[in-house]
């Protein structure tokens, strides 16, 4: 599981990004973090992913305390960011150098037919639509076994359809292995969507404005009426944390 | 459009690219003819003819290929001891601050001398023969690779560096795995025209600094006023350059950089 106590961010010119964050995420749970820009979402990724070090507090991820990237934490980014000089075998195996040369083929093998890829494990990112380089990106992070698996807003540059089908995507590969999924999204129906509890930040600096359940079954049907509501709650509650930040009426 | 027709239109395109390039090429040689023709003065244009039977003396002689050799030799060498300094030196400087502080203002003092004006100096310190012809040669590589080569370094993209550092990557993994490739379309672009500034250079060094090489042969030919030999050497050097750079460019897409060009 994923222990966030009390962790802030401020930048060395003196912005301050988050304050006092704390939360804990249990093994298999899917959280989503959502907010207006400035309430730190991205920020409380990098700093779970250990690419960036809190100010203040401790991030522990099955009691391991993070300072550096580590295994157990895998990232999907906004973009893709696959290294164009690698194919998309190379890209996927990546993070896994220690092993054998077989054992590595296995296990990106496996990670490409996870997310339907598996015929294009030569292929170079440029020869790959948005979708396509976004399920590598995913398999990118599985291949490692992570316990936990950050998303930062991955789907977000995707047309509409490729997004809804790699969110349902995306839950069929967590129903897997029930990693714990940390998704950082500005898009409230997604949050809904895949989310069994739903962050609200509020921004500047970022603090945590709510913490709300999602208590719809599995699947999901989006255009059912208990959907819709749980997304009327989360934009109220948005619509609170940017109202404080609204210039006072001349 | 299905598969096959797709690769009958490849080669239809390809087909007639190469036609049209024949075609210039033989409305060049007509133009040459008649105005060798026109003017009947060997020394001053020889016929395209005169220049073949010129070609076939000079090779059935042996002494074409040892100019060939000469300027080839010298060029390499000029080019490798110019790759092997500039490359390495530009991806420090594109990652230190303080050394790009310290070397950058000297370099942009250096960089607009033509090789052609290191040559008083060359032949001054190494005297006559190969040693001024690598030397400018290398100074006419250098600047092209090291120019591209230093922008390869600074086009590093940050995400890919949190990608990989995300992924676990050590710091000498992000060098070789990260750093170096994101540089590599910049370089195999500065090598590609460091070669041909290189190939241009040693033409110039050995009409004034050498006794060999085609650059030689074409300045002694002009002394003997023997125009068809001093066209060999320049009709030579032209095809020369072009299969280098030509090849080059064949290695970058084929084998240096494949990723950075659509299949």
């Amino acid at each position: 599981m994923l222990s966030i106590r009390n962790i802030g961010k401020t930048y060395p010119n003196g912005t301050a990004a988050l304050r006092e964050i704390t939360l804990d995420v249990g093994a298999g749970e899917i959280v989503a973090v959502v907010g207006g820009s400035g309430s730190g979402k991205s920020t409380l990724l990098r700093l779970i992913s250990g690419l960036d070090h809190p100010t203040s507090g401790t991030i522990d991820v099955d009691g391991t305390r993070i300072v550096a990237p580590h295994p157990a934490v895998g990232i999907v980014f906004q973009e893709p960011r696959l290294l164009p000089w690698l194919t998309v075998e190379g890209n996927v195996g990546f993070g896994l150098a220690h092993l054998s040369r077989p054992e590595r083929r296995h296990r990106v093998h496996q990670a490409l037919k996870r997310v339907g890829l598996a015929d294009y494990a030569l292929r170079w990112p440029r020869e790959l639509s948005g979708g396509q380089s976004q399920r590598v990106a995913i398999a990118r992070a599985l291949v490692a076994r992570p316990s936990v698996i950050l998303l930062d807003e991955p789907f977000s540059a995707l047309d509409a359809f490729t997004r809804v089908e790699l969110q349902d995507h995306l839950l069929e590969i967590w129903a897997d292995t029930r990693p714990t999924l940390v998704l950082v999204t500005h898009d409230i129906e997604e949050a809904v969507a895949l989310a069994s509890r739903v962050v609200v930040l509020r921004p500047f600096p970022g603090r945590v404005a709510q913490v709300s359940d999602v208590k719809l079954a599995r699947p999901r049907d989006r255009l059912s009426h208990s959907f819709d509501d749980e997304k009327r709650a989360i934009l109220s509650a948005l619509d609170t944390t940017l109202a404080r930040r609204a210039p006072p009426a001349a | 459009m299905n598969r096959r027709d797709h690769r009958l239109d490849r080669i239809r395109q390809a087909a007639l690219t190469i036609g049209l390039g024949a075609a210039g090429l033989a409305i060049f040689l007509a133009i040459w003819t008649l105005a060798s023709l026109k003017l009947d003065n060997d020394v001053l244009l020889p016929p395209p003819a005169d220049v073949l039977t010129t070609y076939g003396e000079l090779i059935a002689d042996g002494s074409l290929a040892g100019d060939v050799k000469a300027s080839i030799v010298r060029v390499f060498a000029g080019f490798f001891a110019a790759a092997s300094l500039a490359v390495p030196l530009a991806l420090v400087l594109a990652y230190s601050r303080i050394l790009r502080a310290l070397v950058m203002p000297l370099i942009a003092l250096i960089r607009p001398i033509p090789p052609i004006a290191w040559i008083p100096l060359a032949i001054l310190w190494m005297g006559l023969g190969d040693p001024p012809s690598y030397f400018i040669t290398a100074i006419a590589a250098f600047f092209p690779i090291f120019i591209n080569a230093f922008a390869g370094g600074t086009s590093l993209v940050e995400e890919h560096v949190n990608a990989a550092r995300s992924l676990g990557a050590s710091p000498l993994a992000l060098l070789t795995t990260v750093m170096l490739p994101s540089a590599l379309p910049s370089i195999a672009t500065g090598l590609r025209i460091g070669l041909g500034q290189a190939w241009m250079a040693v033409v110039t060094a050995e009409l004034v600094a050498a006794q060999s090489g085609l650059g030689y042969m074409i300045q002694i030919s002009r002394l003997s006023l023997e125009t068809s030999r001093v066209l060999v050497g320049m009709t030579v050097i032209g095809l020369l350059g072009a299969l280098m750079i030509g090849s080059l460019g064949v290695l970058e897409r084929r084998v240096i950089v494949p990723w950075h060009y659509p299949r």
